[in-house]
């Protein structure tokens, strides 16, 4: 059990010095997160003409909002549904069969080597730079930041989970690029990633208080608002931990499923 | 009791069968049509510790699926299966760590980092002192010459380094058993002999049963005393190699196997004694 703890943090600090070696990628990835960020800036600025609260949200709040939400993403953000599609569809994934681990840590140790990798070269030097143009709201207080890290973290395991799924729904579709489109928009827009939850109207907030997404992204950035606070935000750890347990089990069953009905090539 | 030991193993796939035409597509949309493939046929094989087994037949003969269901990566449709004590598909992590699996045609090796690398997490994963991990990279390093390449990448090295490569990694653990599924496919006369040697050794030295399947016979004349050959999923011959020269009254392995591969019988009255065609 302790050594196959440190089996899976070998591989977070693997994953961690592999992606030293390919900066020039993450270069392309700042500027495209600084379009994405500018874009949305520009757009939120012109919607929130004069004085107005939209969905309990006033312009400085919502600027800070689409900041946030974008950086954070770029630490939770992972092509882990692509790396499972792939192994499934080369069937790389018998090669995974025959060593004394589970896949799915192996998966996840990795990624968090990648988030962390991203958190350091990308979100922070990202979040300190937009600071510098546009200086955006910090969080009121200490527990809201202590809140929101949590919150984060819960947050890189149920994007995770929700990729791992969607990796494995290759080996039922057999078309991976439909699965990847399908799951990114999902995750944009009932995360809150583009627009907050509150922003939707009373129906599909209820639809989406009942599904996972919002705790990615809509849930710890109001955490970091300080619109949920205290009790409220505790609850949101709570609602994570929930979230993590159900599709856990779900991946398990997937998992279970793709291994009893592998199929590789050749004689 | 044996070290392998397999009986009426069988793998079926199912495999859709597209009609044709674009009414017939339509028609696939509500009704599939499957067909059943049976790659592996009641095969009945057994092993025992420190052998070294050939394991051949023509392509899709059914080679690669029994070697799947023995290291327990794929399920089998019946009959049983034990293997070092465990039932490979059921005991997967237990039983894993007892084996080591080398595919010719893909590597296992992590493809961006360096060779040591790999091997440092392979310690990791197989929980082997590092003693031991030394001592056996030591020794592999002696007879493969590895010590050149092991701080490139997997995806530097030539076919025939990586092969090097792929085998110490699936030894360093010392495990009982070691897979082969086309280990010297494309490799260079000098690099196969310098395989071929290592795997005697390690067979000699650790007593590690080896099953391995080829298209050279070469592999199986320098390194298998006993065949096994499989056609259509079925077991065609398990037997000493000796045996097929003596039965066929031919000298040269490929001669024969091609005519085991054609459905041919040996001419009666040549058969040595207590040989047997399965």
């Amino acid at each position: 059990m302790f050594n196959r703890l440190l089996l899976y943090l070998e591989l977070v600090r693997m994953e961690f010095v592999n992606n030293l070696a390919y900066r020039s990628f993450y270069f392309t990835g700042i500027l495209n997160y600084s379009i994405q960020i500018g874009a949305y800036f520009f757009l939120w600025d012109a919607v929130y003409v004069g004085n107005r609260v939209i969905g309990g949200l006033d312009r400085e709040a919502m600027i800070t909002y689409v900041i946030i939400a974008w950086v954070v993403r770029s630490f939770y953000f992972s092509n882990l549904d692509r790396r499972v599609g792939t192994d499934i569809r080369d069937g790389k994934i018998a090669l995974e069969l025959i060593r004394p681990y589970s896949y799915q840590m192996v998966k996840y140790a990795r990624s968090f080597g990648e988030a962390a990798f991203r958190m350091f070269f990308f979100a922070f030097p990202a979040g300190a730079a937009i600071y510098l143009i546009r200086p955006f709201t910090l969080p009121v207080g200490w527990d809201s930041v202590a809140m929101f890290v949590a919150a984060v973290l819960g947050a890189f395991v149920i994007n995770a989970q929700i990729s791992m799924i969607a990796g494995f729904a290759v080996f039922f579709t057999k078309s991976p690029t439909g699965v990847y489109k399908a799951k990114r928009v999902i995750m944009d827009l009932l995360s809150g990633l583009l627009l907050p939850i509150s922003f939707y109207p009373g129906w599909a907030r209820e639809i989406i208080q009942l599904l996972p997404f919002q705790a990615v992204s809509y849930l710890p950035n109001m955490i970091y608002l300080g619109k949920i606070r205290g009790a409220a935000a505790f609850e949101v750890l709570l609602l994570q931990v929930f979230w993590i347990a159900v599709l856990g089990f779900l991946a398990h069953l997937f998992w279970r499923f793709a291994v009893k009905h592998v199929v590789i090539q050749g004689g | 009791m044996k070290l392998i030991e397999a009986r009426g193993l069988t793998k079926e796939f199912r495999i859709f069968s597209r009609s044709e035409g674009v009414m017939g597509a339509f028609r696939d949309l509500f009704h599939r049509k499957y067909r059943v493939l049976r790659a592996v046929d009641e095969i009945d094989f057994a092993v025992d510790r420190g052998e070294m087994v050939g394991y051949i037949g023509a392509n899709g003969a059914g080679k690669s699926t029994t070697i799947k269901m023995l290291t327990g990566i794929l399920v089998p449709t019946a009959g049983t299966v034990t293997v070092n004590g465990y039932v490979p598909h059921k005991q997967r992590e237990s039983y894993t760590k007892g084996i080591g699996v080398v595919f010719g045609q893909r590597s296992q090796l992590w493809w961006d980092i360096a060779v040591i690398e790999s091997f440092k997490l392979l310690r990791r994963i197989y929980d082997v002192p590092r003693a031991d991990f030394n001592r056996r990279l030591q020794q592999f390093d002696d007879i493969l010459g590895l010590s050149s390449f092991l701080n490139l990448p997997v995806r530097k090295l030539s076919l025939g380094q990586r092969m090097r490569c792929d085998l110490a990694a699936a030894l360093l653990h010392n495990p009982a058993i070691l897979f082969l599924d086309e280990p010297t496919i494309g490799l260079d006369v000098l690099a196969k002999s310098k395989i071929r040697e290592f795997l005697k050794e390690i067979n000699n030295e650790f007593k590690t049963t080896v099953i391995l399947t080829t298209h050279d016979l070469g592999d199986i004349e320098a390194l298998c005393p006993r065949v096994a050959i499989i056609d259509q999923g079925k077991m065609l011959y398990d037997g000493l190699v000796d045996n097929l020269f003596s039965q066929w009254g031919q000298d040269k392995l490929e001669d024969i196997v091609k005519r085991i591969y054609m459905g041919q019988k040996p001419e009666p009255g040549l058969a040595g004694g207590g040989v047997s065609l399965v």
